[in-house]
């Protein structure tokens, strides 16, 4: 079996005093749609964050390609290929649309072109001369998320990109992450919203206090409710 | 019209002039100051000191190289520019994580320094530095010294271009995303800690420019930039931080109103920018043209 396009091995964050992951371990191969489930305050964005390196510290291993990042500053792994879409979306105020969506430089050849991404997200296009901040809640997600398409960067980095936004938003943005699977991105993708989230992972990590405690592929989720209630509910 | 209100038309225009130049310094000296504040956090209070040391290279530079006020219009900004890279990669990064006050008091510290080395070098008596545009036009109204009308034009330009590179290039769009979110823009892959170091640099360069301009009308004296930073600051105050244009815009405005208040009520004219500084904050505290952080 080829190498794992991401391998976390014994991956510990801290944030000033307060130590938030304890040794997480999972990995992801090219091309899949990999989720990062669990309740509130676990550690899934913690998680996401100390892949792109901008936590306040972190140790343990995060092979990109093959290559160690844990120790490099965040910069520098972007320019390997990783993309990072956060929960507060990140849309500048003082930049417009297009100023957004063009901001982020490319680091690998192959991204997708302004023109494609308008075709992904036609709103964005309408409104591209609009200030960043002024558009919808649905439209910002779109615009945090077209903006790292650009890049070349091929594993995305998605940090509940479904919160707060409306059912119909929601399926929107579980179609646009199907086709980006079918184009060969690779995404982990943080979810509150499990039923969101079988609709368009191949597998699910279940993290429970700062680690990973159980692992389902997409085919063992049907048999396994019970225990995701479990894992989930409050 | 002008015996109406018992001032002659001379004084006037001419007045407006000195409030033109020394709005010219204002905005120059306000927008450094707003640029580096955005991005890094910083009340860069050594700005008047740099502003001086801009002056003192063009001096020293002719005194001891023979170069000209127009090779040291770029001698100077680089080589003060160069001196602020080490202030900023040595003292100042280590501030960025703390509160303004701290960066404040640091470089007040350098200040008092810079100033203290220069006045022991130098006397507080001030080098004289000859006008390089002698004469001047007759504009029929009013008399234009040659030298005054090309300062009002260069500050101009420079501030035009500057808040062109800021608002309208690729540059300036991640200048203006760093100064909101320097952690997502670092993570798209660009080299903020760079970045940051490089627009300090260019604040500083900015002030030393303004300092090689003021030399030929002000002279060259270790405290000019003591006496003017206070005023700089109390216009960033009204212009507010938010906004480039704003800095520029109020920067020359108040030099105008300054020059204004001294014909038609020179008593006030010291403390006119400070009491519309005063009323600006009791009614728009962000400033005129700030956006509350």
């Amino acid at each position: 079996m080829a190498e794992p396009l991401l391998q976390v091995h014994g991956l510990q964050a801290f944030y000033g005093e307060s130590h938030i992951l304890h040794g997480v371990e999972f990995e992801i191969r090219k091309g899949e749609v990999v989720t990062l489930l669990g309740r509130n305050g676990v550690g899934k964005t913690t998680t996401l964050k100390s892949v792109m390196g901008i936590v306040g510290h972190r140790t343990g291993s995060v092979k990109f390609e093959g290559q160690e990042t844990v120790s490099l500053p965040s910069n520098r792994i972007a320019r390997l290929g990783i993309a990072f879409c956060p929960e507060e979306r990140g849309i500048f105020a003082s930049l417009n649309v297009e100023e957004n969506l063009t901001l982020p430089p490319a680091v690998k050849p192959g991204g997708m072109t302004v023109g494609e991404i308008f075709g992904l997200f036609p709103n964005l296009q309408e409104r591209r001369r609009s200030q960043g901040t002024k558009l919808s809640g649905g439209e910002q997600q779109m615009l945090a998320i077209g903006r790292i398409l650009r890049t070349g960067a091929n594993l995305l980095l998605l940090d509940e990109p479904t919160e707060g936004l409306a059912p119909v938003i929601v399926q929107r943005i579980g179609e646009v992450l199907r086709q980006l699977k079918a184009r060969g991105f690779t995404i982990l993708l943080v979810e509150q919203n499990f039923r969101f989230a079988a609709t368009v992972a191949d597998r699910h990590y279940v993290m429970e206090d700062g680690r990973v405690i159980d692992h389902l592929t997409a085919a063992e989720v049907a048999g396994s409710i019970d225990k995701l209630n479990e894992y989930l509910g409050v | 019209m002008f015996e109406l209100l018992g001032i002659s038309p001379q004084a006037l225009f001419g007045q407006l002039l000195i409030g033109l130049i020394n709005g010219a310094f204002y905005a120059m000296l306000s927008l450094g100051l707003a640029v580096i504040f955005g991005l890094l956090n910083v009340i860069n209070f050594a700005h008047g000191a740099q502003y001086m040391m801009g002056a003192f290279v063009a001096w020293f530079v002719l005194e001891y190289a023979g170069v000209p006020f127009w090779g040291a219009l770029i001698v100077a900004p680089v080589a003060v520019a160069i001196f602020g890279v080490i202030l900023e990669q040595v003292f100042i990064k280590r501030l960025y994580h703390l509160d303004h006050l701290y960066g404040l008091l640091l470089t007040f510290g350098f200040v008092l320094i810079i100033e203290g080395l220069f006045r022991y070098k130098f006397g507080s008596s001030g080098q004289p530095y000859d006008n390089p545009l002698p004469g001047g036009q007759n504009l029929g109204f009013m008399f234009l010294p040659n030298y005054r009308g090309f300062v009002v034009v260069a500050s101009l330009v420079v501030c035009l271009g500057t808040w062109f590179m800021i608002e309208k290039t690729k540059l300036g769009s991640y200048l203006r995303a760093a100064t909101e979110n320097p952690t997502l823009v670092r993570a798209f892959g660009i080299n903020v800690p760079r970045m940051v170091t490089l627009t300090y640099a260019f604040g500083v360069g900015l002030a030393a420019f303004a300092g090689v301009l003021a030399a030929p009308i002000y002279q060259v004296n270790p405290t000019m930039g003591s006496n003017l930073i206070i005023i700089v600051f109390a216009v960033v105050v009204i212009g507010g931080m938010g906004s480039i244009m704003g800095s520029i815009v109020t920067g020359f405005g108040l030099g105008v109103i300054e020059g204004l208040t001294k014909v038609f009520y020179p008593e006030a004219s010291s403390t006119v920018i400070f009491v519309i500084m005063a009323i600006v904050l009791l009614i728009r505290p962000a400033g005129l043209f700030g956006t509350a952080k």
